[in-house]
């Protein structure tokens, strides 16, 4: 009724395969774009921008990057905590060594450096799958942990360990340090968090997508068709780590603004990011923000609801809701196994003939 | 895209709206609390100590001036994540004071609170070179911080070994996190000074129970000693290691954090004579309890019940409050007006003189050291008197006065460090 195709018709085969075939789809997309860009930066406060949706998009990114490996080329990967970290410490000691370039650059920079070393680790995949690389991409964020902590030159031989991002401007306008208003942190992360999702999603459905879906179904007939397993793991490696790469650099200077290689990128952020691409759903960029959205909304929606409109004490909240989203993931992936961008995907289907099921 | 994600919003909304808060009256304090995960059981204690010195107050003298204080309370999970979400949430409230009970989270919080003019109270942890005032404005550590700890182990130890440590072995069991690296420089310096040898032990905070090949490495290299920067499960832990490797109890001596009822019950007879360091008294043989009793425990008001009251941490949560409560005091005289801003509760930081008369007024004979800071010296005298656990008794027992720590050794640091911010940041140096 609503929701419809009917007269929706394509001419040509660049409309028939755009990313939004549906007249509708498009102008939702739009109109939320348009809302995320023109409207919520006027009205957001630094309670929504540091509690809710900074770090969602900066969580989507990594769940689109983790998602491009582990979904779309189905290599397993337990080292994103690891690769977040070299994202945030090479944009650290890029910022401080040279500050006059622009804080954004830095990110990107950031993002390159950690493409470099998740090449390097993704080596062991061209011998191993499976569980088996899971433990190498473990080893992987151990290691790298252990060296931020290690060798004080990463940290910039600060007395504690940490890193704390010094304050950096664009236009400008402050986007790092404790002086950023909540609509530039915002609007930071919103920008990276859009380019990447078109650039994945572009990325997927051409060739290298496709070869990275060939090698996922079934490495030794993508091998046969003519597939180079070694160009396209280690491409998945690179841009999957990038992704990964310039999440950590945000999380660090734009979100938290001061960080510690064992405390904020230890193993728990590699699993949490994994969570949300499985809840999320695989090889899905929509599953990438949902599975965000999920896991980082859900908890601060659960205490909101608990502690700030009930009124409970804050250690039976939190107990509470550990056990509220511990339960909701059995039940997402019950009744959806293939998480939550294919529930949309299916209600999507049954709008499409409602109320006229038949 | 569209339909769920609006809808989640429109429940966020609703839920936000529904705890944003009326614009308060009262003084704000929230209370950075954390009763669940791996540090639950030490920072439990110390926020009900924390929540029933204020409800004291509130219960017996109707506020401070009569203005009412309102303790919100916000689980932490010593996570910094959530620390800053914490910190958020709780800035709509216009607090006067932030207290996070994490050397993580405050570190994290510096820069946030120094640009959002709240002063923040960090007794015993947190940046150490925040002390000097002239770069950190909004920062206080009084009365002592973690290199004043370390400094004090090592007098003690001296004291000990009637002087001389030379050619001793040192190790530093320390929670690989900025709390625990916080002390490695000035133990590096004491060590240049005093000729011991420092073997630095880091116990990871992901894996902190698992500590067997740190004490292995104890158990070979044999140590004269090992100080103890732990917190949480690790405490229990290390303990309960040093006992099956037969290490010394009394060759152990453990920062203030490392020195509480539940860090040391776990390893029962076997933790006897272990030494921990402690800026105040613990137990209720302290006037404030009569007050406590009457006002509070009786009427049923204490914190979840009560169930660490005169408890070490629990103590240390209420020394925090006293503090606290006492700089909103000198606040309120200064500013002329009982509702005070931000602003001003950090003039009345600033301005702190908690004398020993002072202490016994509040119920609180020879339970800390006084308290007097300065424009420069946001960090008091910084010193700490050694404990020893008395496994029979189930008491900690003080066995020195407090001592003064080594300021010959630790000023320099402390100037370096926060100079070395103050350029970082470009902070021009104030006092002047």
């Amino acid at each position: 009724m609503l929701y419809r195709e009917a007269g929706d018709f394509k001419t040509s085969y660049r409309d028939d395969s755009q990313t939004f075939p549906l007249k509708l789809d498009r102008w939702g997309y739009y109109a939320a774009l348009a809302v995320a860009f023109l409207v919520i930066p006027f009205v957001i406060t630094d309670y929504w921008a540091n509690s809710v949706l900074v770090p969602f998009l900066i969580y989507a990114i990594a769940a689109l990057g983790l998602n491009i490996l582990t979904g779309y080329a189905g290599q397993v990967s337990l080292g994103s905590g690891g690769f977040m970290a070299v994202g945030a410490y090479a944009s650290y000691k890029l910022a401080t060594a040279f500050p006059e370039i622009s804080i954004l650059i830095h990110v990107l920079l950031a993002g390159g450096i950690t493409a470099v070393v998740g090449v390097l680790f993704g080596l062991p995949s061209l011998r191993i799958k499976g569980f088996y690389l899971a433990v190498a991409t473990l080893a992987a964020q151990f290691f790298l942990v252990w060296l931020f902590n290690k060798v004080p030159w990463f940290y910039n031989y600060s007395a504690s360990g940490q890193i704390t991002v010094p304050e950096r401007s664009f236009l400008g306008w402050i986007i790092t340090g404790p002086q950023t208003s909540a609509s530039a942190k915002y609007l930071v992360c919103l920008g990276f968090a859009v380019l990447l999702a078109w650039v994945a999603r572009n990325l997927t459905r051409g060739t290298v997508g496709r070869t990275w879906m060939a090698i996922r179904d079934m490495d030794i007939a993508a091998e046969i068709i003519g597939v180079n397993p070694l160009t396209a793991k280690m491409t998945a490696f690179a841009v999957s780590s990038f992704f990964i790469g310039v999440a950590g650099a945000l999380l660090f200077s734009v979100y938290l603004g001061a960080a510690e290689a064992s405390e904020t990128f230890g193993i728990n952020k590699s699993f949490l990011v994994l969570f949300m691409v499985i809840i999320g759903g695989l090889g899905s960029i929509f599953g990438s923000f949902a599975g965000a959205a999920f896991l980082v909304l859900l908890p601060v929606f659960l205490k909101n609801v608990l502690v700030g409109s009930l009124g409970w004490p804050t250690d039976l909240a939190a107990h509470l809701e550990l056990m509220i989203v511990g339960a909701l993931i059995v039940f997402f992936l019950i009744v959806e196994p293939h998480g939550l961008a294919q529930l949309w995907r299916v209600t999507k289907e049954k709008l499409r003939l409602w109320p006229f099921p038949h | 895209m569209k339909k769920r994600s609006v809808r989640l919003f429109a429940a966020l909304a609703t839920a936000t709206a529904l705890a944003a808060p009326a614009a308060w009256a009262d003084l704000v304090v929230p209370n950075f609390s954390y009763r669940t995960g791996p540090y639950a059981a030490n920072g439990a204690p110390y926020a009900d100590g924390f929540n029933d010195y204020f409800t004291l107050l509130n219960e017996r003298d109707g506020g401070i001036g009569g203005q009412k204080i309102v303790v919100p309370e916000c689980e932490t999970s010593y996570n910094t994540e959530k620390g800053v979400e914490c910190y958020e949430s709780l800035k709509g409230q216009n607090p006067v004071v932030i207290a996070p009970v994490s050397t993580g989270i405050a570190y994290q919080l510096i820069p946030k609170v120094s640009a959002d003019k709240i002063p923040m109270y960090t007794p015993g942890f947190g940046r150490t070179s925040a002390q000097d005032g002239r770069v950190f404005e909004w920062v206080f550590n009084a009365p002592t911080n973690y290199w004043d700890g370390a400094s004090i182990a090592i007098k003690y130890l001296l004291d000990e070994h009637g002087g001389d440590l030379n050619g001793k072995t040192i190790a530093l069991l320390y929670h690989n996190s900025a709390f625990g690296k916080e002390p490695i420089r000035t133990l590096q310096e004491l060590s240049k000074k005093h000729g011991f040898k420092l073997t630095e032990i880091p116990v990871d905070p992901g894996s902190s129970q698992e500590q067997k090949s740190q004490w292995l490495q104890i158990r070979r290299e044999k140590p004269d000693h090992v100080i103890l920067y732990g917190w949480g499960v690790m405490n229990p832990a290390a303990i309960q290691e040093a006992a099956n490797v037969r290490y010394p109890m009394e060759q152990m001596i453990g920062i203030w954090w490392s020195g509480a009822e539940v860090d040391v019950t776990a390893a029962g007879a076997a933790a006897n004579g272990y030494k921990a360091m402690a800026f105040h008294g613990a137990g209720q043989n302290y006037p404030i309890y009569d007050d406590l009793k009457a006002h509070v425990f009786d009427k049923g008001l204490a914190s979840q019940g009560g169930p660490h009251i005169g408890t070490v941490l629990y103590s240390r949560g209420m020394h925090s409050a006293m503090v606290t409560a006492e700089a909103i005091r000198k606040a309120q005289e200064l500013a002329g007006t009982d509702a005070v801003t931000a602003a001003q509760v950090r003039d009345g930081f600033e301005a702190l003189d908690i004398s020993e008369e002072r202490l016994a007024e509040l119920g609180l004979t020879d339970f800390s050291p006084a308290i007097k800071t300065s424009c420069e010296d946001h960090g008091g005298s910084g010193m700490a008197r050694v404990q020893q656990w008395d496994a029979s008794a189930k008491a900690w027992n003080p066995i020195t006065d407090f001592y003064e720590p080594d300021n010959e050794v630790i000023d320099p640091l402390i100037r370096a460090d926060s100079e070395a911010f103050a350029k970082e940041n470009n902070i021009t140096l104030r006092c002047n």
